[in-house]
């Protein structure tokens, strides 16, 4: 099934019906530019308990090795749900306007990361 | 010759289903189409084949599940009439538009309200720009017959598209007729093994059903709906009707053409109601009239062209209608029949006779009525008033 991605199709190559021969290919529409708030991650005060992985709709929050380590700002529309979620003692996330967050910690990227809270 | 046996329409449609083996069917009850799942759940009980039965919660369900399972890569099937119908008329634009050749029996009857349980087109009708394609049936032999054929038109690659074969209410679904039924492997060996395009349970092959189009790519997939339709459907309905044709010596054409050939005055009309209008037919023609009809079997697509070459030399042709669409000058049918005659070299007269709802039954001196009317249209080339209801009491 013809699929190119360089051009936009006409009628006589798009795949019938609507169907993308492919799977997920959902991932390189990048959604983080929807965001009015950017979740910080207070890495000294998160416990990994991944509630809030559990919860997000876009599947943008990141563990490695079972560890939270950030947001997949690609994908993040800043619903604030983690934030919401994660446990009254701990609130580790914190929602931050985009524009202060961009000045703060930068660009979007993959992942971004919250220093610890200076001591 | 076939088996030879005495089935009701929705026993008819069963048969058919058990003989055609779908994976999947998916369905909730309304009269008068009930019993056809009925029927067919105890062939499931009994081990007679082995499809997935799966008994929603409603007609919206139904479908839903039977577009899901059609993705993944299934054969189905299922059946419904009218509030069912409506019920599940949002899914019938996704099944028609994600291309699956899903079979729907609709066993037509009157949509409410009044709330009627009785034969008319209303439902159909409700759902004629969905994007299926319509088939109607005017006797138990047919409804089993288009079925089968059913499988083969949708699943063609160049047509792609659910069917909705209709047979009506009670009339049809619930009398007993003789009819004869091929054996299990002639029908096995029509609709062959299924190849479904791109099904979803083929991991080696990842595809996405059901993705949003925005503004750059909706209409562009939609082009693609009316290709399949005007360009391929009508070809495929008659070739396949030919193959039919040559395995059970019933051939299946768009429409029927009953003494048209030198006719003047023509009628229009789908469904078990032919019958009367045929019955009309030969008792004028044997009065010296050159009277003919026209019993419409692919309502969608909208055969315009054919129709238009076996009708265009008639003087007058009423079209009958058993819907009504409120607020046009005439019926569903009749103004897809207006349309193709439109631009025939003196075209004959056209005018719209609503019939038979809810049931109100139609019988020879009904058509013999439309017949004087023509006769009237014809002489005066007057096609006022150009919607009339026949049979309704002032």
């Amino acid at each position: 099934m013809g699929w190119d991605e360089s051009r936009k199709m006409g009628w006589h190559d798009l795949p019938a019906g609507g169907l993308i021969p492919l799977a997920g290919n959902a991932e390189k529409y990048k959604t983080g530019g929807w965001r009015t708030f950017r979740p910080i991650l207070d890495l000294g005060r998160c416990t990994d308990c991944a509630i809030c992985w559990f919860y997000c709709p876009d599947s943008a929050i990141v563990f490695r090795d079972e560890e939270m380590v950030g947001f997949d700002l690609d994908h993040c529309k800043g619903c604030g749900i983690c934030a919401a979620v994660c446990p009254p003692k701990i609130t580790a996330i914190s929602m931050v306007e985009e524009g202060e967050a961009s000045r703060q910690f930068g660009d979007l990227g993959v992942v971004t990361l919250a220093e610890k809270a200076a001591a | 010759m076939g088996t030879i046996v005495g089935f009701m329409g929705n026993q008819a449609v069963a048969e058919a289903m058990r003989q055609i083996h779908p994976d999947v069917c998916a369905a909730y009850p309304i009269t008068p189409s009930t019993q056809v799942m009925e029927i067919y759940s105890q062939f499931v009980a009994d081990g007679k084949v082995s499809t997935e039965l799966v008994p929603v919660e409603s007609e919206h369900s139904a479908i839903s599940a039977c577009v899901g399972a059609a993705a993944a890569g299934a054969r189905v099937m299922t059946a419904t009439s009218a509030q069912g119908l409506a019920l599940m008329h949002e899914i019938l634009y996704i099944a028609a538009s994600m291309r699956l050749p899903i079979i729907l029996a609709n066993v037509n009857r009157a949509l409410s309200g009044p709330i009627n349980i009785h034969v008319d087109h209303s439902d159909s009708m409700g759902s004629r720009d969905a994007g299926w394609i319509q088939l109607y049936s005017e006797n138990a032999q047919e409804a089993y017959d288009n079925l089968i054929q059913a499988v083969r038109i949708s699943e063609h690659s160049d047509v792609l598209t659910p069917v909705m074969v209709c047979l009506d209410g009670f009339t049809i679904s619930h009398s007993i007729e003789r009819m004869e039924i091929l054996s299990d492997r002639e029908v096995q060996a029509f609709v062959g093994t299924y190849k479904p395009r791109s099904p979803l349970l083929d991991l080696d092959h990842p595809v996405t059903y059901g993705a949003l189009d925005l503004q750059d790519y909706y209409i562009e997939h939609k082009r693609q709906q009316r290709e399949a339709l005007d360009r391929h459907a009508l070809r495929v309905i008659r070739e396949v009707g030919a193959e039919f044709g040559a395995l059970s010596g019933r051939h299946y054409d768009v429409f029927e053409a009953y003494r048209l050939d030198d006719a003047e005055l023509g009628v229009v009309v789908m469904s078990s109601a032919a019958g009367a209008v045929k019955e009309s037919v030969d008792a004028l023609r044997s009065d010296g009239v050159r009277a003919g009809a026209l019993r419409l079997r692919a309502f969608r697509p909208f055969p315009a062209r054919e129709m238009a070459r076996v009708l265009g030399q008639l003087r007058a042709v009423a079209v009958l209608d058993r819907a009504d669409a409120f607020g046009t000058p005439g019926g569903p049918l009749f103004a897809d029949v207006r349309t193709a005659l439109f631009d025939v070299p003196n075209r004959p007269q056209v005018v719209s006779f609503i019939f038979g709802l809810g049931g109100r039954d139609f019988v020879p001196e009904d058509a013999e009525r439309v017949y004087d009317r023509l006769r009237t249209v014809a002489a005066t080339s007057q096609t006022e008033p150009m919607c009339e209801y026949l049979s309704v009491r002032a």
